[in-house]
């Protein structure tokens, strides 16, 4: 396993002289990042060269009419993992060629008899030709007289269609009214040819035998010399008993080796058996026609029944692994395939649909197919979607959306949790307070909510209002993410309750948002300063226990801690300090102050 | 789903839309436009059904839509809309608005208009999300939470609302002549008035529930205060603009993002609706019939949920959209295509034909839909 089977091609990279420098180089995903490195062949370093090149490997993917096929295909295989359906035409005819080929041999699986009638309308699907010239022909003047006239009609009795042979005989029939018994002769032969029906109730044997009379019959003819007079007649009877070096001459007309099997199997051993076809195969090959392309290869190992020379064979010749795939995929739904297992563990129709999906990952549209066949891949299809899917670019807000709808369809939580994170930084990066909260909410990220919340805080802080209050006024159930943006929007209703004058509802919460920890301890000192001018009222707002848990509150705030200062103006709640304050204690002196104003002011109520 | 068969067309098509027809003639659409994204090269193009297509040799079928030109376009195809017969106006990925002029006779496109930073972020560009146009007049919205106001032909812009928005943008839709409509991706519908001055709506709806992501909405041709919105949990809501702020029926549609909604511009008792998921769903509200009416294909129930009773409404096809149930009237649910397929992105509907694109890279076209 380890000697290489083809020699590998080489591709060269513009600009690189390979005697005088290294190249560097580094796998991706699908394709080969090169670049130049210092190193000089006489020593000492080069100055570099500033290009990095990327060598695709797979250049059909990017192919316009390839990619229908791909789609096309995508929507077959996903209707295939759940019932087989219709095979497809594909218009590419080497695959076609194969892909028909593998149908008749593995998934058909034509029994003798049949077999050769199925090869035979496989060859004929692939030679178009000859209908094309005979309507030529037949268009012409004079078809009897025309240059191409006796090709049509050998092409004809070759591909075994004998009516159509007869039809156009009956042309040259009509200019040679002397010879008319010599073609009717011929045309009797041509007719009364045993075609074996596996409709009827006709035995293998019979047909044999049948067959082997009507053969004796020709040859009969052939030894009376019937048709010595007229080579091209006496050709075809030839053929028709199966003469190899007739057939020889009309190599051209054959034009490539299976056709030229398929045709002496026809004439020779019409009821050949599947397992007896290679042995036929292989002689033609070795010795009449030289196997040059890949597809011969391909075609000798179909014939050989040997499914994974086939496999192994297309996936050399062969560009990318689409064909290689869904052929396997197919042959593996007939179980035809054995499991053959790798030596990483996964079976050959997962490792090669892992090939083809990713390589469909690296294309920049054609990812999203990728996915459904990960999903079929039952061992490693999750492993690899889940490191693929990171990497697509998310350049708008609605490629994002689509793929964390794949992730969360697969429940790939930490995907989305990793997606939406990298959108809402984005968003955050703009200023986009609002984007960046919906990513957080779809992520159920509370940690990244509570970053947006001190976000909006800050800049609460810093500018004395709210940004953005069409979001916190309408955060709704979201709020209930983070503690943090439960705070904010709790704040803001304060805000406007305060603005609304309903002072004793605006002082009930702002209580509690201090007694029931929603808000942090950085924020209480904003906080209770908001309280001042409610305290400072000439109307009582605070209640006796209230004020009590106010102070209560600051007591927890400066003891055993250092007092933060905040840094907003005072003169956000319109509140204007009537006296000079000092800077270390301002607003702390100012608070004790104002307690003690109120709670003497109680006093004073409960005395009297 | 008799007469829909698939086009494909090598790239994934975000937007398609019917050239309109005037409405005196009876005639029904035979051209329509489609815009591409997630391509390296995406592409506004122009296609045919009609008999004035030009035939190739490997589409047989009979009505297949024929390519008539196509153009470069930077960016992926946000959105797309006929300005009149000749121009379109598209949405790009990179904050551009362009219009397109359709030259008839050499069945060639060119750009007539562009305003390549119509919506940006201070460093960078931001997507323009949507677009909507009563000509000359253009309105556009984006990712950056703008709305800006252009006039065809005219360079410059006519008003920005800046931060109108605090999130994206996702839709933009006529409400009356001077009055818009968008939603975003905190499932809030702003409606803006362009005589008032300043960068506040006139008004804001959004559920009490889950603040889910709106992202397509669309005007009942002939009542300006129904609307529909889909968003991104799939659900179809029915709001009535004039009272409360909440929707008057939920029903759900889609079991993900429901891309785009529109109800038929002349039978608006029909309603067309695409989705993420993959289906395409033709809802039908038939008030007269005792029997419901076979549509073919696949039918499914609807459950739907009455958030509040209409107040007033006469109308018994509005009642049947309002109410999402047959006690007034009779609503059914048809899906539209082949299953399995990847997500539809756009539709549009006019007359009797249908054209809708998918993340397939294929296009649909119905030419014989039931309504």
């Amino acid at each position: 396993m380890e000697e290489v089977d083809v020699e590998p091609t080489t591709t060269p990279i513009p600009g690189f002289d390979s005697n005088q420098k290294h190249l560097g180089f580094v796998w991706g995903p699908g394709d080969i990042l090169v670049y130049e490195t210092i190193y000089k062949a006489s020593g000492g370093s080069a100055g570099g060269c500033p290009f990095v090149h990327e060598v695709r490997k797979d250049e059909d993917i990017y192919s316009p009419i390839l990619r229908k096929l791909f789609n096309e295909s995508h929507h077959i295989f996903v209707g295939l993992q759940r019932i087989r359906e219709d095979l497809p035409m594909y218009h590419v005819s080497s695959l076609e060629l194969i892909w028909n080929l593998c149908e008749v041999l593995f998934i058909d699986a034509a029994p003798a008899g049949s077999l050769v009638l199925h090869l035979l309308d496989w060859v004929r699907l692939h030679k178009a030709d000859v209908d094309e010239k005979a309507r030529e022909v037949l268009a012409s003047e004079s078809p009897a007289e025309h240059q191409a006239y006796w090709d049509v009609v050998i092409s004809y009795v070759l591909q075994g269609r004998m009516d159509e042979a007869r039809q156009v005989l009956v042309k040259q029939a009509a200019l040679q009214p002397a010879a008319r018994v010599m073609f009717k002769l011929l045309d009797n032969l041509l007719m009364k040819m045993p075609i074996f029906n596996p409709g009827e109730t006709q035995t293998l044997t019979e047909f044999d035998v049948k067959w082997r009379h009507w053969r004796e019959e020709v040859d009969h003819c052939l030894q009376d010399q019937s048709f010595a007079s007229n080579r091209h007649l006496e050709d075809i009877c030839k053929i028709l008993v199966g003469d190899e070096d007739v057939l020889l001459e009309y190599k051209e007309l054959l034009s490539t080796w299976y056709h030229f099997l398929v045709t002496r199997l026809l004439f020779s051993h019409p009821t050949v058996k599947p397992t007896e076809l290679h042995y036929y195969a292989q002689v033609l090959t070795t010795t009449l026609y030289m196997i040059q392309k890949p597809l011969d290869s391909i075609l000798l190992a179909a014939f050989e029944f040997d499914i994974h020379q086939v496999i192994k064979d297309c996936s050399i010749a062969l560009n990318n692994w689409w064909f290689v795939g869904h052929l396997t995929d197919l042959l593996d739904h007939c179980k035809l395939l054995q499991s053959h297992n790798l030596h990483f563990g996964s079976n050959l129709r997962e490792f090669l649909l892992l090939e083809y999906a990713s390589g469909l990952f690296t294309h920049h549209s054609l990812w999203q197919l990728a996915v459904d066949y990960f999903d079929h891949c039952p061992e490693f299809g999750r492993v690899y979607l889940e490191l693929q899917i990171e990497r697509v670019p998310l350049d708008t807000e609605r490629k994002a959306l689509k793929v964390i709808r794949i992730c969360e369809q697969r429940q790939m939580t930490e995907q989305v949790r990793s997606i939406c994170k990298i959108m809402a930084k984005k968003a955050l990066r703009n200023n986009r307070l609002g984007s960046a909260l919906s990513w957080s909410i779809r992520a159920k990220d509370a940690a990244f909510a509570t970053l947006i919340s001190e976000r909006f805080l800050q800049d609460y802080c810093a500018k004395g209002t709210f940004s953005d209050l069409d979001l916190i006024d309408n955060l709704g159930p979201a709020m209930l993410l983070s503690d943090r943006l439960t705070f904010l929007g709790k704040y803001r209703e304060f805000h406007r309750l305060y603005g609304e004058k309903r002072f004793s509802d605006a002082a009930k919460l702002l209580l509690s948002l201090m007694t029931a920890k929603i808000a942090p301890h950085s924020f209480w000192m904003t906080l209770l300063t908001d309280a001042l001018p409610l305290l400072e009222q000439k109307e009582v707002i605070f209640s006796a226990d209230q004020t009590h848990e106010l102070m209560f509150c600051l007591e927890e705030l400066t003891s055993g801690k250092s007092v933060p200062t905040p840094d907003r103006p005072m003169q956000v709640l319109g509140y204007t300090p009537p006296y000079p304050l000092s800077n270390v204690c301002f607003p702390f002196n100012l608070l004790i102050h104002c307690f003690i104003i109120c709670s003497n002011l109680y006093s004073c109520l409960a005395r009297g | 789903m008799d007469g829909i068969n698939a086009k494909y067309v090598s790239k994934k098509i975000s937007k398609t839309r019917w050239r309109p027809v005037s409405s005196s003639s009876l005639q029904q659409p035979d051209i329509f436009a489609t815009g591409s994204w997630d391509n390296e090269d995406n592409s506004i193009s122009i296609w045919s059904i009609g008999e004035n297509g030009v035939s190739s040799m490997d589409d047989e079928f009979e009505g297949d839509p024929q390519l008539l030109c196509e153009y470069k376009h930077n960016g992926d195809v946000l959105d797309l809309q006929f300005l009149d017969q000749d121009r379109i106006v598209t949405a790009s990925s990179t904050g551009a608005v362009t219009i397109f002029r359709h030259h008839h006779n050499s069945q060639t496109l060119s750009v007539s208009q562009l305003w390549e930073r119509a919506h940006h972020y201070p460093c960078n560009n931001a997507p323009c999300t949507g677009v909507v146009c009563n000509s000359p007049e253009i309105v556009t919205v984006g990712e950056d939470g703008r709305i800006m106001l252009f006039r065809a032909d005219q360079e410059g812009v006519l008003r920005t609302i800046e931060m109108a928005d605090s999130s994206a943008i996702h839709a933009v839709t006529f409400l009356r002549t001077t009055e818009i409509l968008t939603v975003n991706s905190i499932g809030q519908l702003k409606l803006w008035d362009f005589r008032q001055p300043g960068n506040e709506p006139s008004q804001i709806l959004s559920l009490t529930g889950d603040r889910v992501p709106l992202h397509c909405v669309d005007r009942h041709p002939n009542q300006q205060h129904i609307v529909a919105t889909g968003g991104q949990d799939g659900m179809l809501c029915i709001w009535d603009v004039r009272q409360g702020n909440m929707p008057i029926s939920l029903m759900e549609a889609h079991t993900s993002e429901m891309w785009e909604v529109h109800f038929h511009p002349s039978n608006p008792g029909h309603l067309f609706s695409c989705s993420e998921d993959g289906s395409l769903l033709h809802w039908e509200t038939s008030s007269n019939t005792d029997t419901p009416s076979l549509q073919g294909g696949r039918n499914t129930s609807i459950i739907s949920r009455s958030a509040i009773a209409p107040a007033g409404g006469n109308q018994s096809l509005i009642n049947a959209w309002l109410t999402g149930d047959s006690s007034k009237g009779h609503l059914e649910t048809t899906h539209m295509l082949p299953s399995q397929m990847l997500s539809v992105n756009s539709l549009d509907v006019l007359g009797q034909c249908l054209v809708c694109g998918t993340d397939g890279e294929a296009i649909y076209v119905n030419r014989y839909v039931p309504i």
